[in-house]
C-alpha cells in the first residue's frame, strides 16, 4: 500500500493501486487490522477515481497566432 | 521568315540590336508556346535570400532552367526538392540579361507515385538511420490526459469527428493548433505547432497539453505530402509530449506516423486511442467499490465464522484457571500473615541489636585516649631502645679480635704509664717540698717567728692606729697562738698601735 496522499495521485495512479487493493482484499491474506485500513484506502481510492471522472468538461479552444506565428491567446473554435 | 529563306543577302539584312532581338526572341518565345507542362527530374534547388526559388529540371540530354517566386511558392503544391520527378507547369520564357530561357514554374506536381516513394523512402531510410523510428523512443500515453493538444486545420470534419468522439468517451480540454494541413505551408506550420504545443508551460494562460494529436483527413498523396517532410517529422520527433498522428485514411503511411508515439489510422481513432471511456470507468469504479466491500466484509465474516469455530473448541476457562486459582487462593491466604510475622523478627532482632550511638561514641574516645598515650610514650621508648642498641653496639665492638692484644698494650702502656708516674710524682714531691719551704720562709707565719704579730679587729687586718681605735676588740696573732685584748678603745688603741706600728718602730 502506497503512502502517497490518494488526493495527490493521477486517475491512472489511483486506478492501478485500487484495484490492487480490491485483489489484496479479496485473496484475505491480510491481516484483519490490515484489511481494514486496506478497505478505507481503497474508499479513498475509488473517490479519487469518481471525483477524477466527474471532471469530465468539455472545453475547446483555438489558439490565435500573431504574424509571426508565436501563441497570443485562444480563440472559441467556430465549428 | 522570308528573312531566313535568302540566305546571301546579307548586305540587305535588316540590323538588330541585341535588347531589340532579345524582345523578338522572347515574344516569339512566349507567344509560341505559352503556359507548358513539363517532366523532368528536379536538379540543384536554390532559395534565394528574396524568397525566390531557383532550380533546373532535366532529363537524360537537356536541362531547362526554372523559377518560381516568392509569391508563388504558397500555391506551388509540392516544394522542387533535388532527385524528385516532377511535371512543373508554367509559362516559359527568356531571360535576356543571360541568354537563357527558362520556366516560370507556379505549380508542381510529383511525376507518380512510384516517385514519390521512391523519395519517401529514401527520406524515411536516412532517419531511420539516426534512430527516430527506434522502439525504445516511443513514449506511453497518458491514461486520461487533462488537456489534448490538436495540430489540424480549424475548419473541416476532421477535427469535428475527434471533437465528437472525444465529447462520446470523455469530455477534456482541447487546445486546436490551427494550421494548413496541405500546401507548401502545410510543413512548416504542422512544425512549429509541434514545437509551440511542447514550449507551453504546464498550468500556464495557455496550459501545456499532455497529449498531442496530429491529424488531417484523408486525400491524395500530394495532399498529404506536408506530414511527409522531414522538419515536421523531426518536430514529432522531439516532442517531449505524447504524439498521436492521424493523417489520411487507414492506407495512407506517412513519415510522422513513424515517429509519432502512436498511429490511428484516422482522427476517430485518435480520439479513441486519446481517452478512455467515462461510462466504462464509472462503472468499473462503481465495481471495484463493490468488490472492496465485499471483500472486507466477506473477510470479517469469514474471520468470525472461524472465530465461533474455534471457541466451540476452547475448553471452558474456569477449567483453566481453577488449580492455578486454588493455589493462588492459599498463597495469597499466608502471604499476609507471613509478611506480618517477617516484620515482627526483624524487629525483633533489631530491638536486640547492641547498638547504640552513645556507645559508639565511648569506643571512640576511648580508643582515642589510648592513641594519644601510646603516642606521648612512643618517643621515650623508642629513645631507650635506641640506647639499648647503641651499648650493644659499643659492647659488640669492643669484642673486636683485637681485645686481647690491645689489653696487653694497655697493660704495657699502663705500666710504663705508672712508672712514669711514680718517678714524676716523686720529682714533683721534692719540688713541693721545696716550694712549700719557700712558701713558709716568703709567708707571714715566718715573720711572725722573728717577732712580729698581726692585729686583727672585728676580724678585719688593721693596719692602722685609727683602726685600731674604732675596733671593739682586737685580735693578736702571735706565732704560737692569738691572743684577744679587751673591748676599751684606749687598750685597742695601744694593742693596734703595738700591733701594726710597733713593729714598724
Amino acid at each position: 500500500m502506497s503512502d502517497v496522499n490518494v488526493d495527490e495521485l493521477s486517475f491512472e495512479d489511483a486506478m492501478r493501486e485500487l484495484e490492487s487493493v480490491v485483489g489484496q482484499l479479496e485473496r484475505g491474506d491480510v491481516a484483519l487490522d490490515d484489511s481494514i485500513a486496506l478497505y478505507e484506502r481503497g474508499a479513498a481510492l475509488k473517490a479519487r477515481c469518481e471525483a477524477k471522472l466527474k471532471e469530465a468538461e468539455e472545453k475547446v479552444a483555438k489558439i490565435t497566432l500573431d504574424g509571426s506565428g508565436q501563441p497570443v491567446g485562444t480563440a472559441p473554435l467556430d465549428e | 521568315m522570308d528573312l531566313f529563306d535568302e540566305e546571301p543577302a546579307k548586305g540587305n539584312a535588316p540590323e538588330f540590336t541585341v535588347s531589340e532581338l532579345t524582345g523578338s526572341v522572347k515574344k516569339a518565345l512566349e507567344g509560341a508556346f505559352g503556359r507548358v507542362r513539363v517532366r523532368g527530374e528536379v536538379g540543384r534547388v536554390v532559395r534565394a535570400k528574396s524568397g525566390h526559388l531557383y532550380y533546373d529540371i532535366k532529363d537524360e540530354r537537356n536541362v531547362i532552367a526554372c523559377n518560381t517566386w516568392k509569391g508563388q511558392v504558397t500555391g506551388l503544391g509540392v516544394l522542387p526538392e533535388e532527385g524528385l520527378e516532377v511535371i512543373v507547369t508554367g509559362k516559359l520564357s527568356t531571360f535576356g540579361p543571360q541568354s537563357k530561357y527558362n520556366i516560370n514554374v507556379d505549380s508542381i506536381e510529383v511525376a507518380g507515385a512510384g516517385a514519390l516513394m521512391a523519395m519517401l523512402e529514401k527520406r524515411k531510410k536516412a532517419l531511420a538511420a539516426e534512430g527516430l523510428f527506434a522502439p525504445e523512443r516511443k513514449k506511453e500515453l497518458p491514461y486520461l490526459p487533462e488537456i489534448i493538444g490538436v495540430v489540424t486545420s480549424p475548419s473541416g470534419a476532421v477535427i469535428r469527428d475527434i471533437l465528437h468522439r472525444l465529447r462520446d468517451r470523455f469530455p477534456r480540454k482541447v487546445l486546436v493548433w490551427p494550421v494548413a494541413v496541405q500546401g507548401a505551408n502545410c510543413a512548416p506550420e504542422v512544425a512549429r505547432a509541434i514545437e509551440g504545443f511542447n514550449a507551453l508551460t504546464p498550468g500556464g494562460a495557455l496550459p501545456r497539453p499532455d497529449l498531442l494529436i496530429v491529424a488531417r483527413g484523408g486525400g491524395s498523396i500530394e495532399d498529404l505530402w506536408g506530414f511527409n517532410e522531414e522538419v515536421v517529422a523531426r518536430a514529432a520527433a522531439a516532442s517531449d509530449i505524447p504524439l498521436i498522428s492521424a493523417v489520411g485514411h487507414e492506407t495512407d503511411t506517412t513519415l510522422i506516423d513513424f515517429v509519432s508515439d502512436q498511429r490511428a489510422p484516422t482522427p476517430t481513432a485518435a480520439a479513441e486511442l486519446a481517452v478512455p471511456v467515462r461510462m466504462e470507468l464509472l462503472a468499473w469504479a462503481d465495481q471495484q467499490g463493490a468488490r472492496l466491500t465485499h471483500a472486507l466484509t466477506s473477510g470479517v465474516q469469514r474471520r468470525g465464522q472461524r472465530l465461533a469455530d474455534v471457541a466451540r473448541a476452547l475448553p471452558q476457562p474456569e477449567a483453566l484457571t481453577s488449580v492455578p486459582q486454588q493455589r493462588f487462593d492459599l498463597a495469597s491466604g499466608r502471604l499476609d500473615h507471613a509478611l506480618q510475622r517477617a516484620v515482627a523478627q526483624k524487629r525483633l532482632k533489631l530491638a536486640d541489636a547492641p547498638l547504640r550511638p552513645a556507645m559508639l561514641t565511648r569506643v571512640v574516645a576511648q580508643e582515642r585516649r589510648r592513641v594519644v598515650e601510646l603516642s606521648a610514650r612512643s618517643g621515650p621508648a623508642l629513645e631507650r631502645q635506641a640506647m639499648r642498641a647503641r651499648d650493644r653496639l659499643e659492647r659488640i665492638q669492643v669484642r673486636a679480635p683485637d681485645v686481647t692484644q690491645a689489653k696487653t698494650r694497655l697493660e704495657h702502656a699502663s705500666q710504663r704509664l705508672s712508672s712514669i708516674a711514680r718517678s714524676k710524682q716523686a720529682e714533683r714531691a721534692k719540688r713541693l717540698e721545696a716550694l712549700d719551704r719557700l712558701r713558709e720562709t716568703l709567708g707571714y707565719r715566718e715573720t711572725l717567728k722573728r717577732g712580729y704579730a698581726v692585729v686583727r679587729g672585728d676580724g678585719d687586718l688593721v693596719t692602722t692606729q685609727a683602726a685600731a681605735k674604732s675596733a671593739k676588740s682586737l685580735e693578736i696573732e702571735f706565732a704560737d697562738g692569738r691572743l684577744t685584748v679587751g673591748g676599751s678603745k684606749l687598750p685597742a688603741k695601744k694593742r693596734a698601735g703595738d700591733g701594726d706600728q710597733g713593729s714598724l718602730f
